[in-house]
């Protein structure tokens, strides 16, 4: 058992918080916001040159061959510094279905591409009239000469808005599984509605139309790919927790500097006790969090499917229930400066949100850890 | 980062589960795991086999006879222990008095002591809490007065646990009323076979006698029973509650009792079916094991922050706030299970006995009793609330 970081993952924490410290203040940021693409290409080719974008790719496959406790290190830190760039929708995400659905041929080719932060892919699988089923997946791929043909719709694709290479979930009308499909933005029948979402970072809701893709679109097997999409959306809950940690603790933070400076019937805010107590219990969400991210970090690549469930589910449940009690008190803690778009208290507070419900809320997450618990008893 | 146990840890894993299958009295488990009253006995037998093998000093130091063990055995000790059905090492020996000894105690205390602590012929129990003096605690008011050789104590501590059982108690006292009152306090090492010293019990609300009221008239004192310096005992004190604080987390009992709560769920029924099927309670259940779980890690993170320091820091008091929580939330959930079987209350002779023969369902005989009595864990070893202001105080600075 042991608690510390490598030599290795320190020096990549330093290396995110220099470029943080330099290149994304709070300024910086709101530069980014309020650009046309709400991200900035500079800072991805900034991170992509630290290594991010090769981390999580398997060193055969030319990458760094970073595991869950890298994700967790890295995502931390831009949880701290609330940064836009879709490193979860375009880097973790894919990275991980390409790792655990694509054949030898495609892990190589597609990785390439993948790991030097040229190629942008984004993972479309949530699907309107569902919330947060993993299997369920209603757009069709009709089996068309040596292809298919794909018909439906997908949202709240995380990086959607500025993907080169969808990789879509759908499923061959009969088959009993899901399959997945690399498809080209550019292909004809693929439109996209791009947005900002709540939290300023971007994402799409697309449309396929009648899409032709060749049989070499498929990511692995088909109707094999349930595997891959649980793996990979258990990858980033993980990392969604590790960001969660990371924006909590500045959050806390920063909340704590208001009670000792803001000023009210003569006296700091911070010497009521009912505001003391209630940041007390902040802090405790927060130390819960980060052990229970730790956790899941840890977990993410354990061989045995139920146990990391288990881990998962739980690690998200906690860290919802914190997003929630986190964000919310920050605000009430402010005051009314707390509900304004100028003071980034308001900003972290809707991260934290928006990942409260961001691939499973904390009934979900509650209701699978109780199915684990049924199938054991 | 690895959270698994290493090799040569799952060994010593496989040690103690061993060691605790060969050597834990089978009646000893049986009580435990129902959750029945415990006599001196029950918890010594288990004490003293420890003691042969060298085991009883968890959390001490080797060169006072200790275990040596880092932090993860200690915790794995613990856990694969209450997993198995020991009784809770009594902590006021071993992990009170026994730190402040070896830290503040001369040779001679330390010589006489802790041989006696760890093979179990001295029972301790803590002179703390005053009817004046609960969270307020360095308001004490009962007093050492110095003649000769000797400090004449009078006065009164209360919520003196298990000391119906004790040989020794630990006091705080107030050796001088100058100065801040934190000034004036003293820690005294006291025999309770000392003439003066009357011991009476307070029934709490589960009807049971766990703790007492401890009166002092005129009890002579040697002075050579005063730890450190005379008006520092509250520096000593400080450093005994935050090992309190890290104790009561109780991350061993509690997986215990998750691990019984589960087991109830599965054979309690509702509408005709197991009631973990009943999607409300299993969502308390999940709810309880995922906060235990949390507390877990945040615990073998302090453990391991700490390992160099030796002294646990005021993150002592976020476990215990949560540890706390947990527990009472546990017992809740299992008088929930019971459902109306929660109503009855078993009268039992002083030999435990008790005709139960119309009970409907033997597994929720203590649920509801436990319940009322672990309303004390949010209490005892300074009130939630006073670990928040702690917490404010020396953690978030306000």
């Amino acid at each position: 058992m042991n608690f510390s970081l490598s030599e290795e993952q320190t020096a990549l924490k330093d290396s995110i918080g220099k470029f943080l410290e330099r290149d994304y203040t709070f300024d910086d940021r709101w530069k980014v916001i309020k650009s046309h693409e709400g991200w900035s290409r500079a800072h991805w080719n900034q991170l992509a040159e630290i290594g991010l974008m090769a981390l999580p790719v398997a060193e055969a496959d030319g990458g760094l061959g970073g595991g869950g406790v890298d994700t967790m290190v890295v995502m931390e830190q831009i949880g701290k510094g609330l940064v836009l760039e879709p490193y979860l929708g375009c880097v973790v995400l894919p990275a991980a279905l390409i790792k655990s659905a694509g054949t030898e041929a495609q892990r190589t080719s597609l990785s390439e591409g993948l790991a030097s932060g040229e190629t942008i892919y984004a993972f479309a699988h949530s699907e309107p009239g569902q919330r947060y089923e993993r299997a369920s997946v209603a757009l069709s791929a009709t089996p068309k000469g040596d292809g298919y043909v794909l018909n439906g719709k997908k949202i709240s694709v995380l990086g959607g808005d500025c993907a080169d290479v969808l990789i879509v979930s759908a499923k061959v009308p009969g088959d009993a599984e899901a399959s997945l499909f690399l498809v080209p933005v550019t292909a004809a029948g693929v439109t996209r509605h791009a947005y900002p979402m709540q939290d300023a970072q971007r994402g799409a809701d697309i449309e396929f139309a009648d899409v032709s893709v060749g049989a070499d679109a498929l990511l692995g097997a088909r109707a094999k790919a349930q595997g891959a999409i649980d793996y990979a959306l258990d990858v980033a809950c993980a990392a969604l927790c590790a960001e969660a940690v990371g924006a909590m603790t500045e959050l806390q933070k920063i909340t704590i500097e208001y009670l000792k400076t803001r000023k009210q019937f003569g006296r700091a805010l911070g010497t009521n006790q009912a505001l003391q107590h209630r940041a007390v219990d902040m802090l405790m969400h927060v130390e819960m969090s980060r052990s229970m991210a730790l956790d899941a970090a840890v977990s993410v690549d354990i061989p045995d499917h139920a146990a990391r469930a288990k881990a998962i589910s739980a690690a998200k449940t906690t860290i919802n229930q914190a997003c929630r009690f986190v964000g919310q008190n920050a605000v009430q803690l402010h005051g009314g400066i707390g509900v304004t778009h100028e003071l980034n208290t308001s900003h972290y507070f809707k991260r934290l949100t928006m990942i409260s419900v961001t691939f499973g809320d904390t009934d979900w997450h509650l209701a699978r850890y109780g199915d684990a618990l049924l199938a054991a008893a | 980062m690895d959270l698994r146990y290493s090799p040569e840890q799952q060994v010593f894993e496989k040690e103690v589960r061993e060691f605790t299958r060969d050597n834990l009295d089978p009646e000893v488990a049986r009580k435990v795991l129902e959750g029945c009253r415990l006599e001196r006995e029950d918890f010594l037998s288990w004490h003293r086999a420890l003691n042969k093998k060298g085991w009883v000093g968890v959390g001490w130091p080797k060169e006072f006879g200790g275990t040596g063990w880092d932090a993860t055995q200690q915790h794995i000790f613990d856990e694969v222990t209450a997993d198995a059905g020991a009784p809770q090492l009594i902590p006021f020996g071993l992990r009170m008095v026994a730190p402040v000894i070896m830290n503040f105690g001369n040779k001679a205390q330390q010589d006489y002591h802790l041989p006696k602590i760890l093979s179990g012929e001295n029972w301790w129990c803590q002179g703390y809490s005053e009817p004046g003096a609960g969270s307020d605690l360095a308001s004490l008011q009962c007093k050492a007065e110095r003649v000769g050789d000797h400090y004449i104590v009078n006065g009164q501590k209360t919520w003196t646990t298990l000391g119906q059982h004790a040989d020794w108690i630990f006091c705080l006292v107030r050796t001088s009323t100058e100065g801040r009152k934190h000034e004036g306090i003293s820690f005294l090492l006291i025999d309770m076979k000392t003439p003066g010293i009357t011991v009476r019990p307070i029934i709490m609300l589960d009807q049971e006698h766990e703790v007492n009221e401890v009166w002092f008239d005129d009890v002579k004192v040697p002075v050579e029973n005063r730890v450190g310096e005379e008006n520092q005992g509250w520096t000593y004190a400080k450093f005994l509650l935050s090992h309190e604080r890290t104790g009561i987390a109780g991350v061993g009992r509690c997986k215990r009792i998750v691990k019984r709560l589960q087991n109830v769920a599965k054979k309690a029924l509702a509408n005709g079916k197991p009631l973990i099927e009943d999607v409300r309670f299993r969502d308390r259940l999940a709810q309880v094991e995922i906060d235990l779980r949390a507390l877990e890690i945040t615990l073998l993170r302090v453990l391991d922050a700490e390992r160099e320091k030796r002294q646990p820091g005021p993150e002592a008091s976020l476990l215990k706030i949560k540890g706390s929580e947990i527990q009472q939330v546990l017992t809740e959930l299992t008088m929930m299970a019971a459902g109306p079987a929660a109503l009855p209350y078993v009268r039992e002779g002083d030999n435990g006995a008790a005709d139960v023969e119309w009970l409907s369902d033997e597994a929720f005989r203590y649920a509801t009793g436990h319940y009322f009595n672990f309303r004390k864990t949010s209490i005892y070893g300074g009130s939630n609330e006073i670990q928040r202001n702690i917490i404010t105080q020396l953690v978030l600075g306000l």
